[in-house]
């Protein structure tokens, strides 16, 4: 294993299963900076995939091409075999691709059940003017309510179903928008650091959470910086550094791979390591401690 | 004129054929601002496109007015298309820049000289109520609320635009509790997020300053129709300004918003005017001459209305009948 990870043949890499998206030659610079370059990489259907790397790699802005909420210099991607290049963002999400954002996008003056209530998909009453006359929608309204209730419940968050999204804590408006995404009932679901801000306790217990989302037959895709958590829920983790990535396989390979290693302190020092590779580095400062206190003698 | 006069001349303009004009171009600008977040500064350029249709169809191609109303209400449609396919996809400052410019333009091409056949130059286009007036049912001389009197066609006029007024505020209550009104609400607060959820963002801004122009467009028929006369001096750029006034005044995203806040405009609009004319008339004047002038007099409503508005916007920035709870967000 190791370094060579990446080489192996695409379709064999996670263990030959099905892919439920496959991108190819994706690249997008900013000004003279190649924030992405990706050559080739895939989601397999039905696991759970982490993609993570140190700050800057490119991680968000790969969402937003995929996404369609950037356009890329050039490359195409296909989802379930259908090409999404050029596919605009809404499109994307009712092909069954939903993604949620890193800096949270909450629906401030809309409260939380309205919030989780506009992630439904297929509304009648969201046509102009079938939407004046309530007994058309009021049925499914309510079926997407109860089903939104479920989930505020599974969130913690069915108390403040009344509130204004825009008075919830920055971990709750995390919490809300991934509930939110799900609403739209999605194959693939993308999810921008989910963690960040949740406090220990609720972290368990969405992580529970994210594993049955796969246990239902969804396919999950998320970055996240928490190694605990890429270790504990993924089978699959994908590497970027720089734009491009630069490893890839299960998380102890990955975990043990040097490219990695590299990446997260040639990228930075201080990045916040755990397991594997904290024990690793701690090793090699030592030895380099060890070095240096025997060259000054 | 007594100083109750003052008052109930207020109290007559308060609910008179203007404030039915700028409740309607107000409740367009709701649609727009208050429920979807679009800038449209340019209202003025939907109530042109309606009165000048009317006024011209009527008096310069001898048009039926009815047909010509129709028409003027599918021009505020063209216009909106025009305006909001190449903005509505960008930032939302486009669209402002779009509609003031268009605005402006339109109303420098409608005045223009090389046009005065068409549209009559400054002057603008008159005379064109005649079918309106046939069938007004109110009594030629006029009708006497006991404090306050209208004359027969101002009444039909006011009944015609209120009952109007009142048609547009249940379906627009009816629009905004539905999850159609839910999703011009989330494009409001982030539209990417709404865009993340699979709705087609770009149509639902459309449908928006479609249906908010077509109601603009009522506000520049009414308007005409209410004075039988349509000219460029009455779709300045300022009549957009006082739009929004209304509906800042009332409160955006509220359904009654542009009606209460028609009625307190127009009220004190020409309370203050009557007032301070009053105060600076006469031989013994209650605000000595030395203090102000009755030519200086004239320009104090606006200073008081903008005074007004700024206390609106320090101590209310919801306006009258917005949501507290609101407001405790907005500093995030
Ligand atoms: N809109 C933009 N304009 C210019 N540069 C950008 C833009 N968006 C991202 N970048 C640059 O692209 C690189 C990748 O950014 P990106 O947000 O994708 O990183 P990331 O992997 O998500 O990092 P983090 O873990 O901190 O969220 C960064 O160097 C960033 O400065
Ligand atoms: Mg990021």
């Amino acid at each position: 294993m190791g370094a060579d990870t990446m080489n192996e043949k695409h379709e064999t890499a996670h263990g030959g299963g099905d892919v439920i998206l496959v991108a190819d030659g994706v690249t997008r610079t900013f000004g003279g900076l190649k924030a992405v370059d990706v050559d080739h990489f895939e989601i397999p259907r039905g696991k759970i995939t982490a993609l993570i790397g140190p700050n800057g790699a490119g991680k968000t802005t790969f969402f937003n091409l995929l996404t369609g909420f950037d356009k890329p210099d050039e490359g195409s991607w296909t989802f379930n075999g259908q090409s999404l290049s050029g596919v605009p963002p809404y499109k994307v999400a009712r092909r069954g691709m939903v993604r949620t954002f890193q800096l949270t996008k909450v629906l401030s003056r809309l409260t939380v059940i309205e919030n989780m209530r506009l992630g439904a998909t297929g509304q009648k009453g969201e046509r102009f003017l079938p939407s004046v006359l309530r007994f058309l929608w009021q049925g499914q309204e309510d079926a997407n309510t109860e089903r939104a209730m479920d989930l505020l419940r599974r969130f913690k968050l069915d108390a403040k179903k009344d509130d204004f999204a825009g008075s919830l804590s920055g971990g709750q408006r995390k919490l809300l928008e991934m509930a939110r995404a799900l609403m739209v009932d999605p194959e693939l679901i993308m999810l921008d650091e989910p963690m960040a801000g949740v406090n220990p306790a609720l972290k368990q217990s969405l992580l529970g959470h994210v594993k049955s989302l796969r246990d239902e037959g969804r396919t999950v895709l998320f970055v996240e910086h928490d190694m605990d958590m890429v270790r504990d829920i993924s089978d699959w983790v994908v590497v970027m550094a720089q734009g491009k990535i630069v490893s890839q396989g299960t998380p102890d390979a990955v975990m043990s791979d040097p490219a990695v290693i590299d990446a997260y302190l040639g990228a930075h020092h201080d990045a916040e390591l755990t397991f594997d590779m904290e024990s690793q580095i701690e090793a090699e400062a030592e030895q380099e401690i060890a070095a240096e206190t025997e060259e000054n003698r | 004129m007594s100083w109750f006069e003052v008052l109930t001349n207020a109290i007559e303009q308060a609910v008179g054929p203007q404030a039915v004009v700028y409740c309607l171009a107000a409740i367009g600008l709701n649609i727009h601002f208050g429920y979807t977040g679009l800038l449209n500064f340019g209202q003025a350029a939907f109530m042109m496109v309606g009165g000048y249709a009317v006024g011209a169809l009527v008096q310069t191609w001898g048009q039926n007015l009815w047909l010509s109303i129709l028409v003027g209400l599918l021009a505020a449609v063209v216009l909106a298309l025009i305006l909001g396919v190449p903005t509505l996809r960008l930032r939302a400052d486009y669209l402002a820049i779009a509609t003031i410019a268009a605005a402006e333009a339109l109303r420098q091409i409608l005045g223009a000289a090389s046009l005065n056949d068409q549209f009559g130059g400054q002057d603008g286009r008159f005379g064109f109520t005649e079918a309106l007036r046939d069938i007004n049912p109110i009594p030629e001389g006029g009708v006497d609320l006991g404090i306050i009197q209208f004359r027969s066609y101002d009444f039909f006029i006011m009944l015609i635009g209120w009952v109007l007024v009142a048609l547009l505020c249940v379906f627009i209550y009816l629009l905004m509790r539905s999850p159609w009104g839910r999703v011009l609400k989330g494009i409001r607060e982030d539209e990417d997020a709404v865009r993340s959820l699979g709705k087609n963002v770009y149509s639902y801004k459309m449908q928006a300053l479609v249906l908010g122009g077509v109601i603009g467009a009522m506000a520049g028929i009414m308007s005409g129709l209410a004075t039988s006369n349509v000219a460029p001096s009455d779709f300045a750029t300022d009549t957009t300004f006082f739009a929004y006034t209304v509906l800042l005044i009332g409160g955006a995203a509220r359904v009654l918003g542009p009606v209460l806040g028609a009625l307190i405009f127009w009220f004190f609009l020409n309370g203050l005017d009557l007032f301070f004319g009053k105060a600076t008339s006469g031989t013994d004047p209650l605000i000595p001459s030395a203090i102000m002038d009755s030519n200086q007099a004239s320009l104090m409503r606006l200073i008081v209305l903008g005074l007004v508005l700024m206390l609106i916007m320090i101590y209310r920035p919801q306006g009258i009948l917005g949501d507290r709870r609101e407001l405790a967000i907005d500093g995030r």
